[in-house]
């Protein structure tokens, strides 16, 4: 980002006035110090800082950004912005078309979010000012996206036309087209300005390394049938593909120069009825508790933990339902389960030691989401058909506090930004 | 009793009474929509707007909804719906009455 651009609008306000700018002279550092300077060039420069930063205040809250979050409303294609500190909602942004299955990423400096809509479409919003700076209509359906380790490239993994495309995070300006002839899932950065990503049709996984001037890529056969999602751990090391049309997961060690597939949980549902499948779980590198990963099993009401160093069976908790989602509380100590429909009122929480679950409640109707805050002492959880998002404190598990959206599902807080895999 | 409690409801015990024509429309945009997409042009699972089923006749998709599709993620959802709810979701579907 230039100067200029900082000066003008690139950068938040309120990063304006707590931080020495580069731009002045040591001595005039700022509105607050030249004010009572009685010359008339600093007059001058203090009037002409006061209307830049009036104009660059103008729907941006001198707020800085460390403690927001964005909430997808699905049906409305509107995103709230809310303050997990004040656990309150403080604006809407609209217009970002079928947010079904949406999701987002953040920039570095956690003031833009790239949302990714169901429509293909690919939104960078401005939470500060709360509203669209860009947008693309990138491809017919999409499912999902992540920006890579420098800020720089936002990629996005299609179902139609099936692929990966790759975008300048500044102007959404198309820098990569990945055809796979195949839907693309699974889609994370790692470190070195890498994506990996999974075929949905051709059970293989692509590494796509922007780092040098061409576009390299490596492409990995023999994952499994039908990966469904995929999750990175926070190291960029282990990526775990669940699969839909195998009896197992399969991993890869991104560590290794020449990664190679590793079935675990080999026949974790052997000799046992599959369920019918009525949403697919979802895999991320909350995945890790501790050094066990807990791993939402296909088909069955159970949790399956893995050793994640010996990628070794660990042990199974039977739970109340299909779980959607199994996200390790940030410190690991706790599991919270969500559950498919038409279990989807209900939330379990498992003790990452004992395996046991050790809550059990319903929130509500449609449970379709949480995020932990960044150190896990609180938990929002997205009830769709109540309407509501629902704030938890997990230690004591009680409800701090109800926040009214419309049909809300993905709850993504900035923090995400300085993690790897989300 | 609000919408979503009755959609549990009428999935748990496969219907009794007439289809309720709310609770399923929300099934559909929402459920069905997960895989298929809120607007039903598709997602993980194909396009099922109107125009793309018309080799389908209100039989034959009912069968479809309540048995599932082997070997691909279309599941039976005959353990949560009636064959009357079937019925009614596959006509729905059929006279692109969401789009």
């Amino acid at each position: 980002m230039t100067r200029i651009r900082r000066l003008f609008g690139g950068a938040a306000p309120v990063a304006q006035r707590a931080t020495s700018p580069e731009y002045l002279e040591k001595d005039e550092t700022g509105p607050a110090l030249l004010l009572g300077k009685n010359t008339h060039f600093r007059h001058l420069l203090n009037a002409v800082t006061v209307v830049l930063c009036t104009a660059m205040a103008t729907g941006a809250q001198a707020q800085a950004t460390g403690d927001l979050g964005l909430v997808v409303e699905r049906a409305s294609g509107s995103l709230l912005v809310v303050d997990q500190s004040e656990r309150a909602r403080l604006g809407r942004i609209d217009g970002l078309g079928d947010l079904s299955h949406a999701s987002l990423v953040y920039s570095p400096d956690q003031r833009f979010a790239y949302v990714f809509g169901r429509d293909g479409g690919l939104t960078k919003v401005d939470i500060l000012e709360r509203r669209i700076v860009a947008r693309v209509m990138q491809a017919g359906n999409s499912i999902g996206g992540a920006i890579s380790d420098d800020g720089r490239y936002v990629a996005v993994s299609n179902y139609e036309p099936g692929g990966v495309r790759v975008f300048d995070a500044e102007t959404l300006e198309m820098m990569a087209d990945i055809p796979t002839g195949s839907k693309t899932i699974g889609l994370v950065d790692i470190p070195g300005t890498r994506f990996v990503f999974s075929l949905w049709d051709k059970g293989e996984t692509w590494i796509a390394d922007l780092s040098g001037e061409t576009l390299q890529i490596t492409r990995i056969s023999g994952m499994g049938s039908n990966p469904y999602d995929a999750l990175v751990t926070g190291d960029g090391r282990t990526y775990i593909a669940g699969l839909f049309g195998e009896d197992h997961l399969t991993a890869l060690d991104l560590w290794q120069d020449d990664p190679t597939p590793r079935p675990i949980l080999p026949g974790y549902a052997r000799g046992r009825e599959g369920l019918p499948v009525y949403k697919m779980p979802h895999l991320e590198g909350w995945a890790l508790a501790g050094h066990e990963f807990a791993l939402p099993a296909m088909g069955q009401h159970e949790v399956l933990w893995v050793d994640a160093r010996s990628l070794e069976e660990s042990g199974r908790t039977a739970v109340h339902g299909q779980p959607v989602f199994a996200m390790a509380r940030p410190d690991g100590r706790h599991v919270w389960v969500n559950f498919a429909h038409p279990n989807n009122d209900t939330i379990q929480v498992i003790d990452t030691l004992t395996k046991q679950v050790i809550r059990t409640f319903k929130p509500g109707p449609g449970v379709l989401h949480m995020e932990f805050t960044a150190r896990g002492h609180e938990v929002w959880l997205s009830v769709r058909d109540a309407g509501k998002i629902m704030v938890y404190d997990t230690q004591s598990f009680e409800k701090l506090r109800e926040i009214a959206a419309e049909n809300p599902s993905g709850i993504f807080f900035t923090a995400r930004a300085h993690k790897t895999g989300l | 009793m609000n919408r979503a409690a009755l959609i549990l409801v009428l999935a748990a015990t496969p219907a009794l009474a007439d289809p309720d024509a709310a609770a399923l429309k929300r099934l559909v945009l929402q459920d069905c929509g997960s895989c298929h997409g809120l607007t039903l042009r598709g997602g993980l699972g194909p396009d099922i707007r109107a125009r793309t089923l018309a080799h389908h006749d209100d039989k034959s998709l009912a069968a479809v909804i309540l048995d599932g599709v082997p070997g691909t993620p279309m599941p039976p959802w005959r353990p949560l719906l009636s064959e009357e709810d079937a019925r009614w979701i596959a006509e729905y579907l059929l006279n692109g009455d969401h789009e």
